[in-house]
């Protein structure tokens, strides 16, 4: 890119401020380059990966001779090649990369295979002979359960006398709600090309929201050490959790074969492989019995959340956890217990997706707040508030973190009024009982989301800053783009604190031999992390430069100021390149890194207690749904969201971040279905069958806007608020609006039992249920 | 007989020898010829990231089509040109008006589908160029994002469809009308590759003739179907005949008593008189897929490959419509629904192709609906589609004829529901009665789509809607298509 002209009024690129995606041009373009888009080498391998067909068995035998002498075939690999752990495993160590004596879901790779073309590769892998003896598989969180299997031991938060609260209370509820997965659908699949390079080091190219983690597996797998393995990413085609861990597997089967074989190796999975071997969304079985009055105050709950894990621990302890810490959401709830089932089924194992366990809390407790509602005859709105946290008071959560920035309060109230609920309710109730088909519902709901990794030593990060000698700039940090625009936030970060044109910051692939040691780009934490470290960066070099201007033009440092692309000090002004250049010639280092640790933070895991979050993110949604009552089928029509970002680094990529959020809420809750048979064969594994949001989804009035309002109470970079993750609970309001708009089938006198996600089919047994009435409040 | 493809990209025609018939136009684009703007999210034609931008000569003038690059045999780009995300910039690098729009309105995040994107709204910028928003909902129906949730995108839409289109595309359209032109007097296709075989027959009798030479081949239409045989069932197909450049399969003939749609025939250039003529056969067909697989699949395919789910074989069914099948030894006919034997078999003979579909039109009073079911409006596979033809004699039942797709092995007509209505007054004591009969009439299957129970209940919950459809105009009843609730 030439250089445009310097900007002197006000920096291209400063926070704050709308900014377009810094790849946006090249992506429109069919510029901007994925890993399936790098020029492939002539000698390049490619691999495919020969999965079980059964859920669970013993494998009795696997006979890859014939595989071997297939056309094209150079290496078949399985458990038995492998030179270090056969592991690739973020926590437990128990995901092999190839299956070694039993075979724990549909998918699970047993070995793979590298040829000359992937056709070749593929109709190879159809060659092994394999045997195996099945044994009983359990696929459901029903039958896990009755088996007692876990992938880790349950876990109990208690707080006060949840039983004696519910048995004096005037009121009870008890309910049984079954949630679905949901598949991340990325649109780019996994990933990963590697090359060998000398003394058995290989340089891998890996679609991962974690290089670290896969450049530690790869280098574990191999047996060799860290240093002999870079990994490198410059961006993801989406990622939203599902390139968090298990790209590794594939990392680690293609730097196996580069070692082994001397020539550059490629995995790429296609669209079915990639639905059916990798994990999901955790579906969950919540069971719930409440205790309220007659206002509809919380006064004891008692929730049981079991999930289906699959074959393997993964992030599923973290993931439990956060249900755990957001089923309360905005709510104070005093006598409470929560219990936590983390099922071993024989399915795919559940991995990170976006709110990473916490919608799934959330959606109980607002499922239950409209039963309350209901029950009483009063508007869930109203529910809602009474039950909200306090400021002075009723302001500590279940696991003993004080509630400090409670805005719930007033989004809801801003929200309401600027959507005009109270109105569009009693018009929704008019419409209903002159439509007969089509019946409409509607619904507020609140988001309150936890900001940090709850595993503590998760909050840090890196960056390392160049300045070379004509002022431009090479970031990097830790952070991986998928897409959610971290990369120009960053380079914002480093623009606004140098004070130069945001072109003059070059940002950079993330490359585990340029910042080591990183965290996954997950938790929403990736702004707030990386660009605190790029900013630390900077402000070392910044510092230099007034040392050495202070110095060189003796004048004090604070006559120091830095300017847009200039810098004055005292009576006269230099551009940034000058000084930089002058900084250089008088030999000064040009080049720093920058370190972050999250501050406050402190949790005991064990006892749930502590401050697992530096701050919360908030933000409330009002949707509005119809359903056709002969079908089930269903649109939404209207959704009104005021969403806190804090002081948003930039609008325009949070805005995206809230639409997109929501949008993938949406269809977690309605139209995306994973349906796995009684063998534990995902039958929903492409989008023919798979069906995410498409563009007439979209609901005809969207309107969305930031909290004014909005500050980050912590020092957090520039006031910001983490935005990835919150803005996908606001489609709560979805399903609440469905489940409203059914319950107008009955006049309102019954609830219905509605599963998610709400697929017409679902829908419409629950229209029925609500014609045939018979299910009464209690 | 030639045995090199000829195709016009950039303003020149390029030449392909050694061409592998069942290669698809993505993985060409990608792995052979280092074009990776256009990307490969599902290979089957749903998500849209690997769209490009078809032209071809219609009565002499150039129209321009988004098709799905990955599904597409590269053969069947032969005489046609080719236009991908790569060439729509200009030469001293600007973006075109679409991209631009398109980073403008911060309509990327990851980027991944935004090739997909970006080339169906320049295909639209080159046709109709709609910016209101039902229009661009099926403009980008076959396109998924997973990041944005679509409202940046929809704005880019809008924004694109102000723009004034002169960019290189428009002003070379001239020198590439020419160029196609030429291309259209090249003899027939003939590829051979690796013992496999690829026909392009210009003419029915070309057709007939390799028909009967190869009984066993491939008759590939718009790929839509097939396209999948290769790509997910990694089947090896090794003779392939492509109807494609059949002229006579490509004409719509309208008489004062009948439609005749001929085999190869797309959805999109059946939709405006399907429309016309009965408005809920326009609807189906804006609900079949996408504008890109509609810009490819056809009529006869999704009748000749037998789908139980297929959309347009209920609907014609319902409406009378006779099968003409083809084959050297002459034409027979046959009520479209006896061609559906069972799950898997039609009353197709060896050397047969289907011709043509005729629908009735001399039935001006009857009253025709139809409704697809599925877990969403756009771009999805039908659990069930349901059709109804009703001919009323006051209120009496003069004619009935009710067909439903994914309620058994093959499009079926409900028969005891059929007899169970006709001469019976058409009110709501009959009609609750005739759902209980649809029982008789279906036994349907449980699968990822909807269980047995669903599919039966809505089955008879639509025979209600239409009905209600009929007989109170006034109560809203639908959620999508015209006449649908306001703000829905």
């Amino acid at each position: 890119m030439r250089n445009p002209p310097l900007s002197e009024t006000v920096i291209r690129g400063a926070v704050h401020k709308k900014h377009p995606h810094d790849s946006a041009a090249k992506q429109v373009a069919g510029e901007a380059e994925y890993i399936d888009d790098i020029a492939e080498p002539k000698d390049l391998l490619h691999l495919y990966v020969a999965q079980s067909t059964v859920a669970h068995a013993k494998i009795l035998k696997l006979d890859v001779e014939p595989v071997r002498h297939a056309p094209g075939v150079v290496a078949v690999y399985t458990a038995k090649d492998v030179p270090g752990t056969n592991d690739a495993a973020p926590v437990a160590g128990d995901d092999p990369v190839f299956a070694e004596d039993v075979v724990e879901y549909v998918g699970q790779s047993l070995f793979v295979v590298a040829a000359e073309t992937l056709d070749q590769a593929r109709r190879a892998a159809d060659l092994a002979l394999v045997e195996y003896e099945e044994l009983e598989a359990y696929i459901t969180v029903d039958q896990a359960i009755k088996a007692q299997s876990f992938v880790i031991p349950s876990k109990t938060l208690l707080r006060g006398d949840p039983d004696h609260a519910i048995e004096n209370a005037p009121h009870k509820l008890t309910g049984r709600f079954e949630l679905g997965g949901q598949d991340h659908f990325y649109l780019e699949g996994q990933i990963a090309l590697a090359y060998p390079g000398e003394d058995g080091d290989v340089h891998v190219f890996s679609s991962t929201q974690h290089p670290t983690e896969v450049q530690h597996n790869v280098a574990k797998f191999l047996d060799v050490p860290d240093h002999s393995i870079t990994v490198e990413v410059r961006r993801m085609g989406g990622g939203f959790g599902g390139k968090e861990t298990q790209g590794a597997w594939f990392a680690a089967m293609v730097a196996l074969t580069a070692q082994k074989t001397g020539r550059p190796a490629k995995l790429r999975l296609d669209r079915d492989d990639d639905m059916i071997m990798t994990g999901k969304r955790h579906d969950f079985v919540i069971d719930y019995t409440i205790g309220y009055d007659d206002n509809g105050l919380l006064n004891g709950l008692d929730f049981t959340f079991a999930s289906r894990c699959g074959r393997s621990a993964d992030l599923s302890a973290a993931i439990n956890d956060r249900t755990i810490f957001h089923a309360d959401n905005c709510y104070y709830l005093h006598d409470v217990r929560i219990t936590s089932h983390r099922c071993k089924t024989h399915t795919v194992s559940n991995t990170a997706f976006r709110g990473f366990g916490g919608p799934q809390g959330m959606i109980a407790i607002e499922r239950a707040l409209d039963e309350i509602a209901h029950n009483l005859g009063k508007d869930p709105l109203e529910i809602r508030k009474i039950n909200l946290y306090g400021t002075d008071s009723r302001n500590v959560t279940p696991y003993h973190m004080t509630v400090e920035d409670n805005i719930a309060p007033d989004i809801i109230n801003q929200l309401a009024i600027k959507a005009d609920y109270a109105a569009r309710r009693a018009a929704i109730h008019a419409f209903n009982e002159q439509s007969p088909v089509l019946k409409k519902g509607i619904s507020l709901t609140p988001v309150k989301f936890g900001i940090s990794f709850t595993t503590t030593f998760l909050n840090q990060a890196g960056a390392l800053l160049h300045v070379y000698t004509d002022g431009s700039v090479m970031l990097n940090h830790g952070g991986t783009e998928m897409g959610q625009g971290l990369f120009i936030k960053v380079a914002q970060v480093v623009a606004e604190e140098l004070q130069i044109d945001i072109e003059r910051v070059k940002i950079t692939s993330t490359r585990t031999d340029k910042v080591p040691n990183t965290s996954a780009t997950a938790a929403s934490s990736g702004s707030d992390m990386n660009g605190k470290a790029a900013q630390a960066a900077a402000r070392k070099i910044k510092d230099r430069l007034i040392n050495f201007a202070a110095d060189h033009y003796n004048v004090d440092k604070t006559a120091i100021t830095f300017l847009p692309n200039r810098v004055k000090i005292g009576d006269q002004t230099l551009g940034f390149a000058e000084l930089v250049q002058q900084a250089y010639l008088n030999r000064i280092s040009l080049s720093a890194t920058g370190y972050y640790r999250t501050p406050k933070i402190h949790y005991d895991a064990e006892n749930y207690s502590g401050r697992p979050f530096y701050y919360f993110a908030y933000g409330a949604a009002i949707s509005e749904a119809i359903i056709d009552t002969l079908t089930g089928e269903y649109k939404i029509s209207r959704v009104d969201i005021l969403h806190d970002t804090g002081k948003s680094l930039n609008p325009a990529i949070d805005l995206g971040q809230i639409e997109g959020g929501f949008i993938q809420g949406m269809g977690w809750l309605t139209t995306e279905e994973l349906f796995f048979d009684g063998k534990g064969h995902l039958k929903t594994h492409a989008p023919s069958t798979y069906k995410i949001p498409a563009c007439s989804d979209r609901p005809e009035i969207f309107n969305m806007e930031i909290y004014d309002a909005g500050e980050n109470v912590e020092d957090s970079i520039h006031k910001s608020k983490a935005v990835g993750e919150p803005p996908f609970m606001l489609a709560i309001s979805v399903f609440n609006a469905l489940t409203d708009a059914v319950c107008s089938v009955s006049n309102y006198r019954d609830f219905p039992d509605l599963d998610a996600p709400a697929t017409p089919e679902r829908v419409l047994r629950a229209v029925q249920q609500m014609q045939k009435s018979g299910k009464g409040a209690s | 007989m030639r045995n090199k493809i000829r195709f016009v990209q950039n303003g020149k025609v390029r030449e392909l020898e050694n061409v592998d018939p069942t290669h698809t136009l993505l993985n060409f684009l990608r792995y052979d010829d280092a074009q990776t703007g256009s990307k490969e999210g599902c290979a089957e034609g749903d998500c849209g990231a690997c769209t490009v931008v078809i032209g071809e000569l219609k009565d002499g003038e150039l129209h321009y089509q988004a098709i799905n690059a990955c599904i597409q045999f590269l053969p069947m780009l032969d005489g046609k040109e080719l236009i991908t995300v790569e060439n729509l910039k200009s030469k001293d690098g600007h973006l075109h008006p679409v991209q631009q729009a398109m980073v403008d309105a911060n309509a990327t995040q990851c980027g991944f589908c935004t090739p997909g994107f970006v080339m169906s709204l320049f295909a639209e910028t080159q046709g109709q160029n709609r910016s209101d928003l039902d229009s661009i909902n099926d403009v980008l129906a076959g396109n998924l994002c997973r990041c944005t949730g679509y409202g940046t995108i929809i704005n880019a839409a809008v924004a694109a469809a102000k723009q004034k289109p002169s960019n290189h595309v428009q002003l070379r359209k001239s020198i590439t009308t020419e160029l196609l032109a030429e291309l259209a007097d090249d003899d027939a296709l003939h590829l051979e590759f690796n013992g496999r075989n690829f026909f392009a027959p210009r003419t029915a009798a070309e057709l007939a003739a390799l028909c009967a030479q190869y009984p066993d081949a491939t008759l590939l239409a718009g790929a839509t179907d097939v396209g999948l045989w290769v790509t997910k069932m990694h089947k090896i197909l090794p003779t392939v005949i492509y109807l494609g450049q059949v002229s006579e399969l490509k004409h719509i003939e309208r008489t004062a008593n009948a439609l005749t749609i001929g085999a190869s025939v797309t959805y999109s250039d059946a939709w405006e008189t399907l429309s016309e003529n009965w408005a809920d056969a326009g609807e189906l067909v804006r609900r079949i897929a996408s504008t890109q697989i509609r810009n490819s699949g056809t009529i006869g395919g999704n009748i000749a490959n037998g789908s139980p789910i297929g959309d347009m074989p209920p609907a014609l069914i319902a409406l009378n419509a006779t099968l003409h099948l083809q084959s050297q030894a002459g034409r027979r006919s046959l009520p479209l629904e006896d061609f559906f034997i069972e799950y898997g078999k039609q009353d197709l003979q060896k050397g047969e192709f289907v011709a043509s579909v005729e629908i009735p039109l001399n039935t001006p009073n009857n009253i025709f609906k139809a409704y697809k079911i599925s877990k969403r409006f756009d771009q999805d596979i039908s659990a069930l589609c349901g059709a109804f033809n009703l001919d009323l004699d006051g209120d009496t039942v003069r004619g009935i004829r009710v067909c439903f797709g994914g309620m058994a092995g093959t499009p079926l007509r409900a028969a005891q529901t059929e007899k169970f209505l006709l001469g019976a007054t058409w009110n709501m004591a009959t009609i609750e009665q005739a759902m209980t009969q649809m029982a008789n009439d279906y036994s349907p299957l449980s699968d990822m789509r909807a269980s047995d129970t669903y599919r039966l209940s809505a089955a008879q919950n639509l025979l209600k809607k239409f009905y209600l459809e009929t007989t109170a105009p006034d109560i809203s009843t639908r959620l999508v298509g015209a006449g649908r609730i306001a703000n829905a």
